[in-house]
């Protein structure tokens, strides 16, 4: 162990790199290769000093490491306290892994304003670390929110043709549904006396106000997850979006739900958990069979993976909610791989997207016959969409169901559909786009990856494959996590029903 | 018979006799001499503040009706810097529009003094004292403009509407004498603990409907748009800040000190108020073309944001009003100091749609106005934010959980014409770029862009100031 402030040193790396980028203040050629370099110099380097977080965390404890604490703002209880668990550590690592990948996907395709770009994305990077490292939950709500303004000036600056509406219907979804939250997180305060995030884990909020408090976080996070049928905005701010802002989104803001529902919903008010299972599993059915339908209809491809992420996400709040190990072990790896995997469909869909300034699917057609690099990283990634065994997507999606058949089977039998729809609409875009003739004489001048593509493309290959041969590594860092959380959950619904029967007694 | 203790009004009494000698300087140099007073009402202005934060004395004096305490010490200096600022920024305006009144400077001094007096009131006679003096010098200030059609309208609307507000505030205090037998606020808190009539509440809800009139809180907000686009817009500044906090520091006494046992009472009065000004400044300001106008809606948003803490009357509310009053007027006089940085060559602009393209033509600016932007609409980490959080963490306490929910989705609506203004910026095509900034519009801009995006540095402290000024009033 080191004493060094390791997750304030993670969190606070980028903001450093963006003031550097800030001052680069000229706008010339080289002014602009600067601000790639030290935009992309930044991510990396944070990326390495993360992995020590990961060295240095102890697998066998399930309470918070790495904790830092610091007095903040006395008069609303309000500390500066960073630490991580089982739970959020393995996100924070996704986070810092994805964001070189980021930058490397904008290197050529934004031109304009590329220093305020890097910049944004940057301070975006602290924001998404800072969400998973806070045990403060007003500084929770601080990082969470306070992403919002990047990614609004990424979406509407960088965006598309509809981008300001898309960036507005964004950012008033996520805020209308936060605001809710910040109101709980206050009332919180108020009857705990705290803010701290493990000291309100340990607190026993009375069971009637636990239904209010729930509904007002899951209209938080239901939001971002984002689930049916709050879900949206998402297909439009992921159509608009530049190819790196649709990877930060569907990779990691989208996670930011799924983390909160582990993190708050479920410990926190475990009772008022109990008593939505059922109504987390119909919004997550319909999600996960609804959104696969309009998906398998679509003709825009970022579209189309859009609703499929919605539908990925519908089988992580399934698995969350139902409170067992395989669930919600399910759910986590779910989230990392979703992250991994639809991160990638994005990268791939901008590598043509930068080649030929289209998403419509009609446009595209047998790209496999000049473009073969790129045929085989897109078919890997779309078979680890579809949860193909031997792939991150699959165990995921299988220990989900696991734990669901454990709770209902019913649902599990719903969900497991979801699984060959979700074949259906990845198999059939995959020939849309790669098989067929190619017959489009714009298409035939495209060129197969360029090095940098190589770059972004191969470790991710590397990486879903990896996991989902070995998932292990994955589950020796949530395991002891996700058992005290388990414990916790019982122990309290027991006492519940035991208070209820000696009330009746 | 005992001689008052005058060095509590020390501030007071320096504004007094400056704002005088100032005027003979005026009147016997003439026009030329504008610069000057401008330069030497400022040096008053700073020279009063540096007198509050140097000597903090507190007790009565005047037999109870001038009170200085902790909480009129935090509340006189945010009116002197408030009113110092909007003096500082007309320089640029005066020079470049032919706004060469000397009166103008004058002018807001001695508005200024009837604002510290109204913070310092604790008797009715000099509350509505130091009200008069700072209306009547509003009013002239607000129709300065004299050759202005716009300016004059302006000017005359306030001073109708607010003499029928003034008049609503004596009679709800003749009133509030009537029923007690006192002036005195503490007297008035004394009668009010037992027995209360029906004649006393209809003096504390007229009192109210004077003083909401003073904050622009709705239904009584109906002159602001009006003077807000009417006045030359130096002055927009001016009324946007210090009078505001005046105003709200004066509620704050007059009802947690004279009507405090009447809280019940009082408390539904505010509650109305604050949802109907928040849910009126966020819808209401979706339409507008003029920032000026959009900013008096924004400003009766935020008054009643603020009203939400004192509608929980307790500690944590008061203190959460005082340090909304504070990030409020950084934000304002931020947002000013962008208004009057809008100059083409031909002359002052004030439409949103003359913002647009602004990141590339000044990126400088739009990047400030930017941030002022999403901290009015009190995202995180922006000190807007932590304005709101504290007024609504006291509700919260108080369990007024309507008009929190209201009042959060009031913030959302909000949060789109503010957002509104970021899309012109930052997405549209540009339109012909503005002309530089004057120096002291960037000395402005550039602390309270700072206070504003490193609010969450100084967070911590910032609550305890506002907590100790609001221990007056709990102890």
């Amino acid at each position: 162990m080191t004493d060094l402030p390791i997750l304030s040193i993670v969190t606070f790396l980028p903001l450093v790199g963006a003031l550097i980028t800030f001052l680069i203040w000229e706008d010339s050629e080289i002014a602009r290769r600067n601000v790639r370099y030290v935009a992309l110099f930044t991510t990396i380097v944070t990326f390495l000093v993360s992995l020590s977080i990961w060295f240095n965390f102890d697998n066998s404890r399930s309470d918070f490491q790495l904790v830092e604490k610091l007095g903040w703002i006395e008069q609303g209880g309000i500390s500066y306290h960073l630490g991580v668990d089982g739970i959020s550590m393995l996100f924070v690592i996704l986070t810092t892994f994805l964001m070189p990948f980021c930058i490397l996907a904008s290197w050529e395709s934004v031109e304009k304003r590329i220093r305020e770009y890097m910049i944004a994305f940057l301070i975006l990077e602290t924001l998404m670390i800072g969400v998973f490292c806070s045990l403060d939950i007003v500084l929770f709500y601080v990082f969470f929110e306070a992403g919002l303004i990047p990614m609004f000036l990424i979406i509407s600056v960088w965006g598309g043709a509809r981008r300001v509406y898309a960036s507005l219907k964004f950012f008033l979804y996520t805020l209308l549904g936060s605001v809710l939250m910040l109101l709980a997180i206050m009332a919180m305060y108020w009857q705990a006396g705290t803010t701290d995030i493990p000291a309100l884990l340990a607190y026993n909020f009375p069971a009637s106000m636990q239904t209010w408090l729930w509904i007002a976080f899951f209209a938080s996070f239901a939001v971002k997850m984002p689930m049916w049928p709050v879900h949206t905005w998402l297909p439009d701010a992921h159509v608009e979006a530049p190819t790196a802002g649709s990877v930060i989104l569907a990779a990691i803001l989208l996670k930011m739900g799924g983390y909160g529902f582990l993190r708050f919903s479920l410990p926190m008010f475990p009772l008022a958990s109990a008593d939505m299972q059922n109504f987390v599993f119909v919004l997550s059915l319909i999600a996960i069979i609804y959104t696969s339908l309009v998906a398998l209809m679509q003709e825009d491809i970022k579209k189309l993976i859009a609703y499929s992420s919605v539908a990925h996400m519908g089988y992580v709040t399934m698995g969350i909610f139902t409170a067992n190990a395989h669930g919600i072990q399910g759910g986590i790896f779910q989230m990392l791989a979703h992250g991994l995997v639809s991160g990638a469909l994005f990268l791939c869909v901008g590598v043509v997207y930068d080649r030929m300034h289209t998403r419509e699917i009609a446009a595209y057609g047998g790209l496999v016959n000049n473009m073969p690099k790129y045929a085989v990283a897109f078919l890997i990634f779309t078979m680890a969409n579809v949860g193909l065994p031997g792939t991150a997507g699959f165990v995921g999606e299988f220990l989900t169901l696991l734990g669901a058949f454990q709770a209902n089977t019913w649902v599990a039998f719903f969900a497991t559909t979801g699984v060959i729809l979700s074949a259906a609409y990845a198999l059939w875009l995959y020939r849309r786009v790669v098989f067929g003739t190619l017959d489009k004489e714009a298409l035939k001048s495209m060129l197969d990856l360029s090095t940098r593509e190589k770059w972004i493309l191969y470790p991710l290959i590397v990486l879903v494959i990896y996991f989902g041969v070995n998932p292990g590594p994955v589950f020796d860092v949530t395991q002891a996590s996700v058992d005290n959380l388990i414990n916790n959950y019982q122990a309290a619904i027991d006492g519940a029903v035991q208070a209820a029967s000696a009330a009746n007694n | 018979m005992d001689i008052p203790n005058l060095a509590l009004a020390t501030p007071e009494l320096l504004l007094g006799v400056g704002a005088m000698v100032l005027l003979m300087v005026g009147v016997f140099i003439g026009d030329k001499s504008t610069r000057i007073v401008t330069g030497l009402s400022v040096a008053l202005i700073v020279l009063a503040g540096i007198w509050l934060i140097w000597l903090p004395a507190t007790g009565e004096a005047f037999h109870g009706a001038f009170v200085m305490d902790p909480f009129a010490r935090l509340m006189k200096i945010l009116v002197l810097i408030g009113s110092g600022v909007a003096i500082a920024m007309s320089v640029g305006f005066a020079r470049l529009e032919n706004f060469d009144r000397f009166e103008y400077p004058i002018l807001v001094v001695l508005a200024t003094l009837g604002m510290l007096l109204m913070v310092s009131a604790n008797d009715l006679i000099s509350l509505y004292l130091g009200l008069e003096l700072q209306a009547l010098s509003l009013y002239v200030v607000a129709a300065i403009n004299r050759d202005s059609l716009r300016s004059t309208e302006a000017g005359l609307k306030y001073f109708v509407l607010g003499a029928l507000s003034s008049g609503m505030l004596l009679y709800g205090a003749s009133m509030v004498y009537g029923f007690t037998g006192h002036t005195g606020f503490d007297g008035i808190a004394a009668a009010m603990a037992g027995e209360r009539s029906l004649g006393l509440v209809f003096g504390i809800v007229f009192v109210l409907a004077g003083i909401a009139f003073k904050i622009s809180a709705v239904p009584f907000h109906m002159w602001t748009p009006d003077v807000y686009e009417g006045a030359p817009t130096p002055v927009t500044a001016f009324f946007a800040a210090a009078p505001k906090i005046a105003a709200m520091a004066m509620l704050i006494r007059v009802v947690q000190g004279a009507f405090e046992p009447a809280s019940a009472d009082w408390r539904q009065i505010i509650t109305f108020l604050a949802i109907a000004s928040m849910v009126l400044g966020a819808f209401a300001a979706i339409g507008q073309t003029n920032i000026k106008r959009l900013m008096a809606y924004s400003s009766i948003g935020h008054m009643g944001f603020a009203l939400v803490g004192l509608a929980a009357g307790s500690e944590e509310g008061v203190s959460g009003v005082v340090l909304y009053m504070i990030i409020y007027m950084a934000m304002t006089l931020g947002t000013f100091a962008c208004i009057l940085a809008m100059r083409r060559t031909d002359g002052m602009v004030e439409n949103i749609s003359d913002l647009a393209g602004l990141s590339r033509t000044n990126p400088m600016m739009a990047l400030v106005l930017t941030a002022f932007m999403f901290s009015l609409a009190g995202i995180p980490p922006l000190a807007g934010f932590w304005a709101k959080y504290f007024v609504f963490l006291a509700a919260i306490q108080a369990e007024l959980y309507l008009l929190s929910v209201i009042g959060v989705i009031a913030s959302v609506v909000g949060a789109f014409y503010y957002l509104r203004i970021v899309k012109l910026m930052w997405f549209d095509e540009p339109e012909q770029g503005f002309v530089g900034m004057a120096s002291e519009l960037k000395i402005i801009l550039a602390i309270t862009s700072v206070f504003t995006v490193f609010y969450v540095v100084i967070a911590g402290p910032m609550s305890s100031i506002a907590t100790a000024a609001a221990r007056t009033f709990f102890s």
